[in-house]
Parts: structure tokens; sequence; C-alpha cells
């Protein structure tokens, strides 16, 4: 069997992986045009700020590639015929396949804003826009950043590292307000101040000004307001890459559209990562997934499938995370930015601002857990998704809370106060905390 | 990047502080070359003074103004940190430094220490305080060294202080250096007795067990007797109890001088680390071949000296003399100190150390340590690999939800620290279990080391 995968992002990588496992006798190459070996995606803002140097950012040895038989080709494919079974690349070649894997991935979402076009404006989704954002933003003192999710404040923090002010645009009232309730989005909020980057709240883009150059020199805001900046980032989300689906007959619409088991409209052809579209999402999940887990997830899934184990794509328990400057997020399970019919939630913030936790459980009795959002605080997967199948009621979980503590040794140890709190806030459910923090601290818990 | 990036220029406040260090540096020269002993002195100390206030300072303002959290910012990109120029040229100053204080500043007999003689005699007023003794090469070297682990390690408390792990561990560093590598071996000599570091054991400190010591120190009495004792009990009981429940970093991070001085000194270069597989086959060449060696020689010694040296004469002495050249001096203060700002301040920890070879052995099959991976949250950034300052690739194991167990760990705590996303923590627990991967990732089974 030949696998050709287009794309050597986490998907592509992690499906490739998973087949060498699975058949050790497939032949296995790998497409990409953007670098010649697989590279972290997330890790791009960590070169730009200095952390590291690109090289860095492979998760994978250079030999690791030819040690374990899997080819490597860096160059486009430009046209695909799912007839012939046959890839055309930039480099003048062809490639026949038996199976097709498309992980093309995204690109940046631009929204026809006039100037967007302009020297200076950009996303930053891969290398080549890491390449442009380091040119550009050399030497500069401004720069404005549109959008208020996750790309939007990294961007926020790498224009921090050079010296450059940073006026970040968000069109809610609050920060990332799709997915934070506002008391965390204020947690959020404070670390933008305690880095002193201003952030304009209830505004968005109207406009990008040139300096008749052909380089931008200003935006100019919902509010009317002109700001002069020397580089714009566009962090208003990604969409599928499409680009060569669409030399092909396979059907899509957003994305690539693929069923449970991620195969295409073309037997033979199956697509997964950010740019698959789901026919059939299950219920409460949604048709595209732009994460790096769900990418490495539905690679691994489609892997099987590919090798003759038909397997339906389940993400699993939702959790995700994240780092805003200093405080890092993670989150599990279902977790409302909004109050939401049925639920209910338990919110505790410490003093300092730098640590806050809310546990969601449904309204109802016995009241099972749903979902937790931690702020400034490392929680145990493993012991949050145990709750979270089980459906645990959330008393259970407050008195065993330190069983999910995953902060480091000496770290203030914060159970005892979120307890408090929560007695105070749901008194008829009086909670008792039987269980501080301890690896496998449920083996020698007396109340288990 | 094709282009370097113009990095925010220091602080007018940041560049005096630096000022005031390279004035302490310059003052140290004027010691050095001025022939008047008073003027030696009041340079020497003025230089202390300077470069003690403005590292102090610099690193407050570096680190101690700005939000606590993970400050690495332009790490790769400084000439001082990313091996530029700046690197190369205090790699070469540090190597020669340590070339000239193990081969050119021995007594010759008429109280003179060679180049560093003025520095050594400016310290002749305090090690008369403190050990009753005029100072020698190697007091000075002491002080110098104590000096880099505190001002060094101020810098690491107000660079870590968002982590209590990293400030706990940082301050008992500093804590063993001064008081039980500096000032009680001087206070033990004051009183007459053995200059004896409770710190330090065989095979590290290897002449701690060989004969000739131990016999030397028996005679002493009392408390000589007890220091061989303590030496014994701690090298071959203490060792492997004490690794068993918290793995090697209860000495490699907690306790040891060398640590130490990687720790706070060495900070700043630990992402300089080769990660790669090719370092890794070195490693495991060079390091057990030391313990062997050490091993070896300590029981060639035994065995002549149980025998009259009717057996071997004197083949044990003549390997333990090399072996203090080439492991002793060569490879732990030369290599292992010199080539801080160009392959990381572990050198010496991670490729020839014998008592870190001893430790991993117990810390991989006898501990109950591991660094736990929270379930299927890395991303792969590489940022906990990027610190790792004994080049472990960390990265490999959290991206399969595997927990990472290796011999070289030394526990210093930063690849949990740096993890953008909360995904590493450094726990003791039951052995059952230890290997087992998260269940919520599906680990590749391709092998990333042989």
């Amino acid at each position: 069997m030949h696998l050709v995968i287009i794309g050597n992002g986490i998907t592509g990588v992690t499906c490739a992986l998973a087949v060498r496992r699975l058949r050790p006798d497939a032949r296995i190459t790998l497409v990409s045009s953007e670098s010649a070996h697989h590279y972290s995606r997330t890790a791009l803002m960590y070169v730009y700020m200095g952390h590291l140097r690109p090289q860095d950012i492979k998760p994978y040895e250079d030999w690791f590639w030819d040690e374990n038989r899997l080819g490597l080709v860096h160059a486009t494919a430009t046209a695909l015929s799912t007839a012939e079974n046959l890839l055309t690349l930039d480099n003048g070649t062809t490639l026949t396949y038996d199976n097709l894997l498309l992980a093309t991935g995204s690109e940046s979402k631009l929204y026809g804003w006039p100037g967007q076009h302009l020297a200076g404006v950009q996303g930053l989704y891969n290398l080549p826009d890491l390449a442009a954002m380091t040119r550009d933003t050399s030497g500069i003192s401004r720069g404005v950043v549109v959008g208020g999710g996750l790309i939007g404040v990294e961007l926020a923090e790498m224009l921090h590292t050079r010296g450059i002010e940073p006026v970040v645009l968000v069109r809610d009232a609050h920060y990332w307000a799709s997915v934070l309730p506002p008391e965390e989005a204020n947690l959020v909020d404070q670390q933008f101040q305690k880095n002193h980057v201003p952030v304009r709240y209830n505004t968005e883009l109207r406009e990008i000004l040139g300096d008749g150059l052909g380089r931008v020199r200003a935006v100019v805001t919902t509010a009317g307001e002109e700001i002069a900046c020397q580089w714009v980032g566009l962090a208003t989300g990604v969409t599928p890459n499409l680009t060569l689906a669409n030399t092909s007959t396979i059907e899509t619409d957003r994305g690539i559209l693929v069923d449970a088991h991620l195969r295409t409209s073309v037997a033979n052809v199956f697509a997964a990562g950010d740019c698959a579209q789901h026919r059939e999402p299950a219920a409460g999940e949604v048709p595209i997934e732009q994460l790096w887990y769900t990418g490495r997830l539905q690679g691994e899934t489609v892997a099987h499938t590919i090798c003759g184990q038909p397997t339906p794509y389940r993400r699993g328990i939702w959790f995700n995370s994240a780092k805003f400057f200093n405080l890092e997020y993670q989150t599990y399970g279902r977790a409302p930015a909004g109050p939401t019919a049925g639920l209910d939630s338990f919110y505790w913030e410490h003093p300092s601002g730098r640590a806050a936790l809310r546990v969601y459980f449904r309204a109802a009795a016995p009241h099972a857990v749903v979902g937790f959002n931690a702020l400034g605080l490392r929680l145990r997967q493993a012991m949050c998704e145990q709750w979270l199948r089980a459906q645990t009621p959330v008393p259970t979980v407050m008195a065993q809370l330190g069983a999910a503590n995953f902060d480091p040794e000496f770290f203030p140890q914060h159970e005892k106060a979120m307890v408090a709190a929560f007695n105070r806030q749901f008194p008829q459910q009086l909670v008792v905390l039987k269980q501080r923090k301890g690896l496998f601290a449920r083996h020698w818990s007396p109340s288990t | 990047m094709a282009t370097a990036p113009l990095l925010p220029a220091s602080s007018p406040a940041e560049k005096l502080t630096l000022a005031v260090v390279a004035g302490g540096l310059l003052a140290l020269l004027l010691a050095l070359a001025d022939a008047d002993a008073t003027r030696q002195k009041t340079w020497f100390y003025l230089a202390l003074g300077l470069v003690s206030g403005g590292t102090l300072a610099w690193s407050w303002l570096k680190f101690g103004t700005a939000p606590a959290g993970v400050q690495q910012n332009n790490l790769w990109l400084r000439a001082s940190t990313g091996r530029g120029a700046v690197a190369w040229v205090t790699g070469l100053v540090l190597t020669g430094f340590y070339v000239v204080l193990y081969w050119y500043s021995g007594d010759d007999g008429h109280g003179h220490f060679g180049p560093l003689n003025n520095l050594v005699h400016a310290l002749d007023g305090f090690s008369q305080t403190l050990r009753a003794r005029p100072a020698d090469q190697w007091f000075l070297y002491g002080t110098f060294y104590t000096l880099a682990v505190l001002l060094m390690g101020a810098r690491a408390l107000w660079k870590y202080r968002h982590s209590r792990y990293q400030l706990i561990r940082t301050a008992s560093v500093m804590f063993f250096q001064l008081g039980f590598a500096f000032l009680l071996p001087g206070l033990l000599q004051f009183f007459q007795q053995p200059e004896f570091y409770f710190t330090y054991f065989w095979p590290l400190k290897y002449d701690y067990l060989f004969p000739g010591t131990v016999t030397s120190l028996v005679q002493n009495g009392g408390l000589g007797v007890f220091m061989v004792f303590w030496g014994a009990a701690m090298s071959l009981l203490a060792t492997p109890v004490l690794t068993y429940f918290f793995g090697k970093r209860w000495y490699c991070s907690w306790v040891c001088g060398c640590g130490g001085l990687a720790e706070t000194a060495g900070d700043p270069y630990r992402h300089l680390a080769d990660k790669s597989r090719a370092a890794w086959r070195w490693e495991v060449g060079i390091i057990y071949t030391v313990l062997v060696a050490i091993v070896a020689i300590t029981a060639l010694l035994w065995v002549n000296f149980a025998m009259h040296s009717t057996l071997l004469g004197e083949a044990g002495n003549v390997a333990a003399k090399w072996y203090g050249f080439a492991i002793g001096s060569v490879f732990s203060g030369v290599i292992g100190v010199g080539f801080y700002p160009l392959m990381g301040a572990r050198v010496w920890c991670r490729f020839g150390c014998p008592m870190a070879a001893y430790l991993g052995l117990l810390q991989k099959h006898f501990s109950r340590f591991r660094i736990s991976t929270n379930g299927a949250q890395c991303i792969s950034c590489g940022n906990c690999s990027n610190v790792c300052e004994m080049g472990i690739d960390v990265q490999q194991y959290a991206q399969r939800g595997a927990p990472i167990i290796r011999a070289s760990c030394v526990g210093c705590g930063m690849c949990s620290t740096a993890c953008p996303r909360g995904v590493l923590n450094l726990e003791n627990g039951p052995r059952e279990g230890r290997y087992q991967a998260s269940q919520l990732i599906h680990a590749d089974s391709l092998r990333i080391l042989s």
C-alpha cells in the first residue's frame, strides 16, 4: 500500500506514525510545501520571542523520518486526479497513490477589509507568516492586533517582547467572549493591564490605511479612531485550505466534507484535521475543528480506517489549554461562556487575580459535574476526565478536589478556600474537604 | 530567520548596573596588576563590591520589576546566551581562569601563587579570621565560587519567584554552598580539624573512600572517625534511600555544589545543552566509563592496601593520579565550567560525574520519582526540552503522554516551570505503574533513543 499524505502538520504526521505502527510494510509519503520537516505550529510564537530557535520546534530529529521509512517530499501538490490516483507536484513530478490523506490545514481568514493586502498586514499561521512578521516588525514602534481570541493574545505578547506596543481590538465587550465567562475574561484583561497592553473592547477594524508606498501606516476602528501603526496582525480565525481539493471532484463545503470515518466523497481519499468538515458532527460538536489536539486525534483515527480497521472519529471529552501572558488556562468538558439552561456553575477566584476555578454542573440533582475552567491552576486531566465520564455529583468532586491538583510541589494549595467558597455559594450542599493534593492520592484517601 | 531582528534596547538603568559590573571586573584586573599590597587589597574589595552590587541591581531590574512568570525573552537572540561573540569570550576567560588556577597558581614554596598571587593575598585577612591560616589559591577559588552561587542565586530567586519549587530549591543550593562547602570546612580548619566537605561524597569526591584518606582521617581521632563514617554512610546507605524516595534531585539540584553553580551561575545557559540523540550516545558512553574507572581504581587501592602494596605496587596510586588530572581537574573544572556559555551548565554532570551516574542508575531502576505528563495536553512546543540542562528531549515523552524516567534527570523542575500548558509535574509515587503512559493519548511505539 502506498499512502500519500498531503500536509506534514500534526494531523498528517500523526497519521503517518500510526500507519507505520499498524502496517510496518506500508509505503508512506508526506508531501509539504511549507517545510522539509514537520514542525510544531503552536510553537511559532516562541521562535519569534527568542525562547526557541527554528530548529527547536521540530518535534522529531531529521534522522527520524528515514529510520522509520517515512518519505518526505518538499513540494506543493498543485493538482489531484482522483480518477487516476495521481497528484501533480510543482517540482515537475507526479505521485501515484493507493490511499490519499488530505491534511492541508488552514489559511488565515480575511474579511475583505479595505487595505488588508498592504505590506505589513498579515495573519500568523505558518512559517512564511513568521518570517514576514519577523521582517516587518523589525524596528517598529506599534502594531495593531485584530481579534480577541487565542492568536490575538499571542501576537500581543510577541510584539511586547520586542518592545513594540501592541494595541488589541476586541469585537466583544470582553476577551474571548465566545468561550470565556466574564470573570475569567477579566483575569485575562488584568494580564493585558499588567503588561501595559492597551485593549479596545467593543471595537472592530474598519479600514487599514496605507502610506502611499504600499505599506500600512494606520488603522481606523469601528469607533472611528485612527491608530497609527506600522504593522497589523489579523487574528480573526482560520478557514480550511481547499486549494488542492478544489482541483479535484472531491466534495467540499467550507471544508472537505467527510463522513464519520473521515472518508471524503471519493473512496480512497481521506481528509482530517483543520481542513475536514464533518457531514454529521456529534451532538454538541462543531463540524470543523481547528485544534492541535483534534488534529492529532483525527490523524490517529483515520490511520486505522486507512489500514483496514474502520474506526469512526470520536472526539471524546473536550479539553483545551492556552496561556495568556503569565496566566495558564485549562478547560475540560462543557464550559459555556454564558448562563445555560439546566446548568449551574461554581466560581472561585484567588484575591491576587492569578488563579481561578469554575466547575459546571447540572442544576438538577444529583448535580453531575459537566465541565471545568482553570486559570493559573493545573488540573490533572485523567482525574477530570474520570469525574466527567462518571457524571460525579459536584459535592463529591469538591470534597476530592485535591486529587485533581497538578500544580508543582510546594505550590500553595487552594482546595480549602475553594470548598469554603462553594459552601457559601451553595449552602444546601455542604461539602467537607476530604482529599488534599497527592499523586494517586485516591489510593490512600480514607474517603474512598 | 534570515535577518537578525532588532532587540529592544536595555534601559539606561540596566546599562548602568552592567557598567558597574564591568567596573568591578576592571578593578579586579587592577588588583592583579598593582604592585602595592595595600592598593591591591583596596582594588580587590572594590571589585567584589562593584560586581556584587551591580549583579544584584541588574538582576532586580531585569527580572524583579517584570511581572512574575517565565522570563525567557530573546534568550537565543542575544550574543551572551545564544552562543554569540560574548559567549565565546566568556568561555575563553572562564577556561583560562581554570587553567591558571589548576596548573600555574600553586604555592612556589615562598608564598607566591603565580599570576593570581595578588588576589590570593588580598584574602589573607579573611582567611585568618575564618580558618586561622593564610589564604591559598583554593581559598580564593572557594570564595569566588560561593559568591557566584549567592549572587546568581539571588538572580534566580527573582527570575523564578512565581514558582515556590524553584524558590526553595535555589535557596537550598545557596545554603549548602555557603554553609557546608565554604564556611564549615573553613571553621574545621580553624579548630585544627581536617578540611572536610560534608556535602561531597564518593564517587564524586573520590578520595573520601580511598585507603589513604580513610587512614589519615581515622588517625585524627573522634571527629575523623565520624567523617569516615559519614562519608561511607552517605555514599552507600543514604544515597540509595534518599534516591528511592525523591530521585537523584535530592542531591544534584538541591545539595551538590557543582549542581549549585549550574543552577545559579549556569542558569542563563541551561538551554545550550545538546538535545540530539548523538549527544545522548556520547553521554552514556562516557559517564558510565568514568563510573567504572573510579570504582575500579578504588577497589584496586583497597586490594593493594590489604596486601601491603605487595601485589600491584604503585599501579593504583598512578591510576588515581591520572584520574585526578583527567577527570577531577580537566573534565569537571576546565570543561565543566569553562564551557558553560557554549555547551550549557551541566556538561560535567551530564557527561562526566560518576556520582550522577550512580544516582542515575538508582533513579532509573530503584526510585519512586518520575515526571508525570498531564494526559494529552502537550502541544509539542518544545519549551521543556529547551530548558533541560541535562539535554533530555523531554518533549519526546510529553507528546506521547509518557512519564519521563531518565537516569540523567536532575529534577531541577524547569520543564514543569516553563511548560505553557501545565503538562509536566515532578512527582514521587508508588513504583507500580510508574512507566504507564496516559490513556488519553495513543503513544506511538517508535523508538527515539537507541
